[in-house]
């Protein structure tokens, strides 16, 4: 019941207000890849989704948007939390999901299953929203493309080795691909298929 | 205008900027895909809006999906605040979402434009809105919807170029003198709405955000600051953009785009700023054109 009571808590307090800020971040984000944008809105999300990978459930989910989570997310008060609030649908399918949230810790769940869309409609693609543990140590990465003036550095820690090859690959598949955002806790940074990282 | 409705009236008030929060959540979702592949035409399910098709409904929506309360909104039609289009939509904005508006465009946060980009040039953190009404470059040269989703995906705009080399045939030039086709961060070919050809390259490596709005159309798209905007041409016909022999009539700049307007049924006409803001800042700051000056001289 502890469960269920964490499900129905939380949200946005002004929905129409909330969501708009936080589609801003995610809107600038995506237009300057690489640059950490701050979810300042408190909305009681359950653990283990941060503040931010709550907040983007709370902005882009709907009846529209089948999610899937990882396991260890789809087993906590999270999975009740995001169709509570936002009325999607959990679906086990990751071919089908319009959003993924998984976390960077546990084993990597082999992302080339998400869709990457086709080669006429490349926007049909599943949008992974991957918490990591911070963005102020760990692993450097060197970014480029639309949206970068000038290649700049990201500091991400948590994000497994495999993520790398993984990113090539579906760099290669352009205009097909994934698109990735990537939170820690209220930070969120957003990784669209056009970005190359060296 | 009807005075403020009391919120007691009994009366519905409209959701914060007109749009219910579902439409803003697909639309939100089409943003961020267009976004992440620049130039590509993402679909999406537009909605009537209070005004016509032809009018700048895809661009509302695209303005009303990303606007807050703290933002500041211009809208130009052909360059101009003062225009119908420009002065109907800034007021619908002004009643549905309550936010500030501009005339000026360094103090806006957001610009929604039918047909030309500010002379003034944008910064980061701005957000340009066009309204789009034929998003699809091929759409004269291949009518089916179906067969344009394949030449895109599979870049095969060969016949874009024949049509640029016909006009070179027929007129020793490319004779496109808007809407002119561009080739966006080297894979997806454009239209960047019927601006003229002067304004594609304010398009490229710019700071601002561009968005894409066609309403009747249903499709959105975008191109993200930094991004490589390329006008198609050929190397012995490079793109040109137009030239204008006389400055502005009324503040003497040189290097804008200027509109002709006739002054009597003579044959009188002068030649003036499109950008009305960027006009009125120059006259501000001193800057007299030729007709200003014998007009000032007059008095």
């Amino acid at each position: 019941m502890a469960m269920q009571a964490q499900a129905l808590s939380g949200g946005f307090h002004e929905p129409v207000y909330d969501s708009q800020a936080v589609f801003r971040l995610l809107m600038d984000g995506m237009a300057r890849p690489g640059t950490v944008q701050t979810v300042s809105i408190d909305i009681g999300q359950p653990t283990p989704l941060g503040r931010a990978a709550g907040a983007i459930a709370l902005t882009l989910c709907d009846a529209d948007t089948p999610v899937w989570l990882q396991p260890a997310v789809a087993k906590s008060a999270a999975a009740e939390w995001i169709v509570f609030h936002t009325g999607a649908t959990i679906i086990a399918e990751k071919a089908e999901a319009r959003l993924a949230f998984l976390t960077a810790g546990s084993r990597p769940c082999s992302p080339g299953l998400f869709s990457a869309g086709t080669q006429e409609y490349p926007d049909r693609s599943t949008t992974l929203v991957i918490e990591v543990e911070s963005f102020t140590s760990g692993k450097t990465m060197t970014l480029s493309g639309p949206g970068i003036k000038t290649p700049l550095t990201a500091t991400v820690a948590g994000l497994p080795d495999i993520f790398l090859s993984f990113w090539a690959d579906n760099r290669g598949l352009f205009p097909r691909g994934v698109d990735v955002i990537l939170t820690a806790g209220d930070r969120l940074l957003c990784l669209p298929r056009t970005t190359t990282i060296a | 205008m009807s005075p403020e409705v009391p919120s007691d009236s009994g009366l519905a008030a409209y959701n914060f900027a007109y749009l219910d929060e579902q439409t803003k959540r697909m639309i939100r979702r089409a943003i961020l895909k267009a976004i992440a592949i620049p130039g590509y035409q993402v679909p999406f399910a537009s909605r009537e809006m209070p005004m016509p098709y032809g009018w700048g409904t895809g661009g509302v929506q695209v303005t009303a999906s990303i606007i807050g309360p703290d933002d500041i909104l211009k809208v130009i039609d052909q360059g101009a605040d003062d225009t119908t289009n420009a002065v109907s939509i800034r007021a619908f904005f002004q009643k549905v979402a309550n936010v500030a508006v501009t005339t000026h465009t360094g103090d806006a946060t957001i610009i929604q434009t039918r047909h030309r980009i500010p002379e003034q040039t944008l910064s980061e953190g701005q957000v340009l809105v066009y309204q789009v009404p034929i998003p699809e470059p091929l759409r004269f040269l291949e009518p089916r919807e179906t067969e344009t989703r394949k030449m895109h995906a599979l870049e095969e705009y060969g016949l874009m170029h024949v049509k640029l080399y016909e006009d070179i045939a027929y007129n020793g030039r490319i004779s496109k003198t808007y809407a002119y086709p561009v080739k966006v961060a080297g894979r997806y070919v454009m239209d960047p709405s019927p601006t003229p050809k002067f304004d594609n390259p304010k398009m490229h490596m710019s700071e601002a955000l561009q968005l894409f709005g066609a309403g009747r159309e249903k499709r959105i798209y975008a191109i993200p600051p930094h991004t490589e905007v390329v006008s198609l041409d050929f190397e012995d016909h490079p793109f040109e953009i137009q030239r204008f022999d006389k400055p502005c009539a009324m503040c003497g700049a040189e290097n804008v785009y200027l509109d002709e307007v006739i002054l009597d049924d003579k044959g009188g006409r002068m030649f003036v700023c499109s950008d009305t803001d960027h006009c009125e800042d120059r006259r501000e700051q001193g800057h007299v054109g030729e007709l200003l000056a014998i007009q000032e001289a007059a008095e």
